[in-house]
C-alpha cells in the first residue's frame, strides 16, 4: 500500500483583521486549520495583548500582581511598561472599575483613562468593559468616541447590549468583539444580529467565551474547533471572523493559580504552576483556533510566543 | 472500511437459530455494524466470514496495551479527529525519560518522581504512566544497569526501552520479561535483528523512520515479520512537524483506513526548559499522540498536564458526574450543617474538598442536574426552588437532623425565597459564592 498524503484544503478563509493606526497589527487571514501551514496559507501570527486595567489589580493573585506592583496604580504607566519593558504588541485595557460591584466608576472616568492610555502608547488598543451589560453600553459608547479613528477593538458586545455597542464601534471606526456563552449557535446568531445592523463582518472578532484549564477548557476548545471548521469547511461567512481567547481573567482566579505549596504540596511550586496554567490554557486554545489572546503574566506570554515561533516555522 | 449491516448479513449462516441472542441473523448483523455486539456470539459463523469481518471491523488505530497489572495503559482505538465528534478513547501516555548517562542520583530522583506523581483530580487518579529508559551512552552494560534499577525500584511501572542496538535491547529487555514493554528504536537499518529481539522478549515494537512514507514502508516490513503490535515515530521533533505528522497519520488511518499508519503514535518532545516543554507535551495530548516522552516530571508540570489530558479526553456529550445522594463529610451529627450543590464532578469535588478543609463535619446534598455546574444548572432550569425542595424531602435527610437549615451556593442566592416557600419549616442560608470561602464560612458559624 503506497502512502498518499491526505491533505485537505478548504474553500473558506478567516478574515484578516488589522488594528491600530501608527503601529498596526494584523491577525487572522488563514485558509487552513491552526498551524496547518503544510496544507494552506497562514499569513499572520496570532496576536497576544497584555491585559491592564483602570484600577489597581487587587484581586489578581500575588504571582502576577507583583510583576506590575510599580506601575499598576496608573493605567498609562502600566501600558507604557508593557510596551517598553515587556515589548507588548498590543494592550487590552479592561475598565473593570466601572462595574457596579467594583468601584462603579463613571463613563467619564473611563474616558479619562482611555485618553491617557492612548496618549501613552502607540501600539493597538483593545478596550474592554466590565462585562456588566447595562454599564457596558453606557461606558463603551463614550470611550469609543474618545478613541475615534484610532482603529481600536471595542468589547464586548453581548446579546443583551450589542445594539448600542456595535453602533458606537461603527460610528467611530473600531473593530468589535461579539461574545456569547460557549455555544456555536449562539455565537453565530449574535454575529448575524450585529451584521444585520450594517456592521461589516470583516470588522468582527468572535469571543465564544473562554474558560481555564480544568474549569471548562474542553468546552471552549471544542466550540472554537467547531467555529473554525464552520468557517473553513462549510465556508460560512458569519463564522469567519477571527476568534478571541480572553485567557488571563479566567486563569488568574482559580485555585490552581493561588493555592500555596504549603497547603497543597502535591501541586508543586505556586510560581511555576500559575505561569504554566496561563501558558497551557493559551497554547491549547491556539491549537483550537484562537487568533487574538489576552494574557497577564509576561513569562507566560514569553512561553507562548516561543511556542508560536515553533509552530509557525 | 467498516461493513454495512447488509454486507455483514451476507456472511452469516442465515439460519436464524437465535443462539446469538438475537431473533434473526439480520438483527445480529445490524447490531454488529453498530459495534454493539461481537462476532463471537454466533457459534456457527464460518472461518472465512471471521477473517473478512475481523479485518473489516479492526479499529482504524490498533489497540495496544503497554505494561501489565493495575498500571497497564491502553493506547490506540481512536475513531475521530475532533473531540466534539466523539470521545477520544485512550488518554495519552505520559512517559518520563531516564538516560543511562544521567548520574545515579538523577536516575533515582526521576524514578522517585514517577512513583510519587499520582494526584487525585475530580475523582480520577492520575499519574506519570511510564518510564522510558534511553541508551544514550551506546554502552550495553550501562544500559542494562539502568534497566535493572528501574525494574527493581519501579517494578509495576510500564517501560519503554529505547535503543537502536539489538545487543543493548536484549540485555535490557531481559529485566522486563512478562511486563509487556515497548522496544523503541527499530529502524530500516537494524530491522531484522531488533524485531527478533522484540519477539523473543514479547515486546511491543516501536519503529522510527524519517517521514511518513518511510514510516509506512517500515511498518509493512515489521508486520511481514509477524509483528502486530507496533508503535510509530515519524521522526518529528519540532512542534510544527509533530502537528503535521500526527494529523496526517490520524487522517490516513481514520479517513482512508490506511493500515500501515493505523498504530499508536509516540512523540519525543524533550526541551531545555521544563516550563516550555510542557507546552509541547500539551501539543501531543491535544493532537493525537498516544505516548509523549518528556524529560522531567515536576509536580506543577504534572498537574497541568494531567488536567489538560483529562479535559481533552472527557466525553463531550456527557459531563463527568457523581451520584445523587447526601454525602457525609467527616463524621456529621444531627446538629451538623447541611449544604447543597449539583452533581457536576468538578463542582462536587471542589465543594467537598473545601468542606473537608474546614474540618467542620457536614452533610452535602448533591442533586442530580445532569452533570451541570451550579450556575449552568440554574440557567438551564434544573436547579430550581421546587426541584431542590423535592429532592430534600425525598432524600429522607430530615429524619437525621435536629435542625431545618439548608445552606445554598452564593451564586444562586436568588433561590432562597422559592426554596423556603416549597420546603415548609425550613430556613435557607446563603453561603459564599466561591467554594474557597467555605472553610471560613463554616468555621465562623461553628464558633
Ligand atoms: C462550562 C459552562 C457551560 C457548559 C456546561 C458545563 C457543566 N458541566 O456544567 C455548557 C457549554 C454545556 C453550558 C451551557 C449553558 N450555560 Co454555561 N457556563 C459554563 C461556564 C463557562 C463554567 C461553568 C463551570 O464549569 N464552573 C465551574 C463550577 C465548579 O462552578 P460551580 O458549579 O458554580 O461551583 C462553584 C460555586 O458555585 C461554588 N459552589 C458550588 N456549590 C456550592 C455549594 C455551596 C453550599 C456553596 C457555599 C458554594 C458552592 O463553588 C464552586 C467553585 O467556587 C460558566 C461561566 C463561568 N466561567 O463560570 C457558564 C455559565 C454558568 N453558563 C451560563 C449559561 C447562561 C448557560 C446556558 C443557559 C446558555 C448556553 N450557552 O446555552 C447553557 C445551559 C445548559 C443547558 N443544558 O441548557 C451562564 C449562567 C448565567 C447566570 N449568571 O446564571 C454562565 C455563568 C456564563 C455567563 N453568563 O457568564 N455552560
Ligand atoms: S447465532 Fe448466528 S446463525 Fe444463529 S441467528 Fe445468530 S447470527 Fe444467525
Amino acid at each position: 500500500m503506497a502512502f498518499v498524503v491526505p491533505k485537505e484544503s478548504f474553500a473558506g478563509k478567516v478574515f484578516p483583521v488589522t488594528i491600530g493606526t501608527e503601529i498596526q497589527e494584523t491577525f487572522g487571514g488563514e485558509n487552513t486549520l491552526p498551524f496547518h501551514s503544510f496544507e494552506g496559507e497562514i499569513p499572520n501570527r496570532p496576536l497576544i495583548a497584555y491585559e491592564i486595567q483602570d484600577i489597581p489589580p487587587e484581586d489578581w493573585p500575588e504571582t502576577v500582581r507583583e510583576v506590575y506592583s510599580e506601575v499598576s496604580d496608573d493605567p498609562a504607566k502600566w501600558a507604557k511598561y508593557c510596551v517598553d519593558e515587556l515589548k507588548a504588541k498590543a494592550i487590552a485595557l479592561r475598565l473593570i472599575g466601572t462595574h457596579p460591584d467594583q468601584k462603579d466608576l463613571s463613563a467619564d472616568d473611563a474616558v479619562k483613562v482611555v485618553k491617557e492610555v492612548l496618549e501613552a502608547v502607540k501600539v493597538p488598543l483593545i478596550i474592554l468593559g466590565s462585562n456588566h451589560v447595562d454599564k457596558d453600553s453606557e461606558v463603551l459608547v463614550k470611550v469609543a468616541e474618545v478613541a475615534k479613528d484610532r482603529n481600536c477593538i471595542i468589547g464586548k458586545a453581548q446579546e443583551a447590549n450589542y445594539k448600542t455597542i456595535a453602533a458606537a464601534a461603527m460610528a467611530n471606526g473600531h473593530k468589535l468583539i461579539a461574545m456569547s456563552e460557549l455555544d456555536i449557535n449562539l455565537s453565530k446568531q449574535l454575529n448575524i444580529l450585529i451584521t444585520q445592523m450594517g456592521f461589516e463582518k470583516e470588522r468582527l472578532i468572535t469571543d465564544p467565551m473562554c474558560s481555564a484549564l480544568g474549569y471548562g477548557l474542553e468546552y471552549t476548545y471544542s466550540v472554537m474547533e467547531r467555529i473554525r471548521l464552520a468557517a473553513l469547511a462549510q465556508n460560512d461567512p458569519v463564522m469567519q471572523p477571527p476568534m478571541l481567547a480572553d485567557v488571563g481573567m479566567y486563569v488568574w482566579k482559580i485555585k490552581e493559580t493561588q493555592a500555596s505549596e504549603e497547603d497543597l504540596p502535591e501541586w508543586g511550586s505556586l510560581q511555576e504552576r500559575g505561569i504554566l496554567w496561563e501558558a497551557v490554557t493559551t497554547a491549547s486554545l491556539l491549537l483550537a483556533g484562537a487568533e487574538l489572546i489576552i494574557m497577564r503574566h509576561p513569562k507566560a506570554v514569553e512561553l507562548v510566543e516561543r511556542f508560536i515561533d515553533e509552530m509557525m516555522g | 472500511m467498516a461493513l454495512s449491516g447488509v454486507e455483514i448479513f451476507k456472511l452469516l449462516p442465515k439460519t436464524n437459530c437465535k443462539k446469538c441472542g438475537f431473533p434473526t441473523c439480520l438483527a445480529f448483523a445490524m447490531k454488529l455494524a453498530q459495534r454493539q455486539t461481537s462476532l463471537d456470539k454466533c457459534p456457527d459463523v464460518s472461518e472465512e466470514a471471521k477473517r473478512i469481518l475481523g479485518e473489516a471491523s479492526a479499529p482504524p488505530v490498533r489497540p495496544i496495551t503497554l505494561g501489565v497489572g493495575d498500571k497497564a495503559v491502553k493506547m490506540g482505538e481512536e475513531t475521530v479527529l475532533f473531540r466534539h465528534e466523539k470521545k477520544f478513547v485512550n488518554p495519552t501516555v505520559l512517559a518520563l525519560e531516564i538516560k543511562d548517562t544521567d548520574d545515579e542520583a538523577r536516575q533515582d530522583q526521576k524514578i522517585e518522581d514517577v512513583l510519587t506523581s499520582e494526584i487525585n483530580r475530580v475523582g480520577q487518579l492520575l499519574r506519570v504512566d511510564a518510564i522510558c529508559i534511553t541508551n544514550e551512552s551506546g554502552d550495553a552494560a550501562k544500559f542494562e544497569a539502568l534497566a535493572k534499577k528501574v525494574s527493581e525500584k519501579a517494578a509495576d511501572v510500564p517501560v519503554i526501552v529505547a535503543t537502536e542496538d539489538p545487543e543493548a535491547a536484549k540485555v535490557a529487555l531481559g529485566h522486563f520479561s512478562g511486563k509487556n514493554p515497548l522496544l523503541y528504536g527499530v529502524t530500516s537499518e537494524n530491522l531484522e535483528a531488533m524485531v527478533s529481539v522484540a519477539k523473543d522478549a514479547k515486546a511491543i515494537v516501536g519503529v522510527k523512520a524519517d517521514g511518513l512514507e518511510a514510516l509506512s514502508e517500515l511498518t509493512e516490513k515489521v508486520k511481514s515479520l509477524g509483528v502486530e503490535d507496533i508503535v510509530i515515530d515519524s521522526g518529528a521533533k519540532k512542534g510544527s512537524q509533530i502537528l503535521e505528522h500526527n494529523t496526517l497519520i490520524r487522517r490516513a488511518a481514520i479517513k482512508k483506513n490506511f493500515r500501515p499508519l493505523g498504530y499508536p503514535v509516540i512523540n519525543f518532545v524533550q526541551r531545555d526548559d521544563p516550563l516550555y516543554e510542557t507546552l509541547l507535551v500539551g501539543l501531543g495530548i491535544a493532537k493525537y499522540a498516544s505516548i509523549v516522552v518528556m524529560s522531567s516530571a515536576e509536580k506543577w508540570k504534572n498537574l497541568a498536564l494531567f488536567t489538560l489530558r483529562q479535559n481533552i479526553y472527557t466525553d463531550p456529550q456527557v459531563p463527568m458526574q457523581v451520584e445523587q445522594k447526601i454525602y457525609k463529610i467527616g463524621e456529621p451529627t444531627p446538629d451538623s450543617p447541611l449544604l447543597i450543590t449539583t452533581n457536576f464532578s468538578l463542582t462536587y469535588f471542589i465543594v467537598s474538598g473545601e468542606i473537608e478543609n474546614s474540618k467542620v463535619p457536614a452533610y452535602l446534598a448533591v442533586m442530580d442536574c445532569e452533570g451541570l455546574s451550579v450556575l449552568t444548572a440554574w440557567a438551564a432550569g434544573k436547579f430550581t426552588g421546587a426541584k431542590i425542595a423535592n429532592f430534600i424531602k425525598e432524600s429522607g435527610i430530615e429524619k437525621e437532623l435536629n435542625h431545618r437549615e439548608l445552606i445554598i451556593p452564593g451564586y444562586v442566592a436568588i433561590l432562597s425565597g422559592a426554596i423556603e416557600e416549597k420546603l415548609e419549616g425550613w430556613k435557607v442560608t446563603v453561603g459564599p459564592r466561591e467554594a474557597n470561602a467555605i472553610p471560613t464560612f463554616l468555621r465562623s458559624r461553628a464558633a
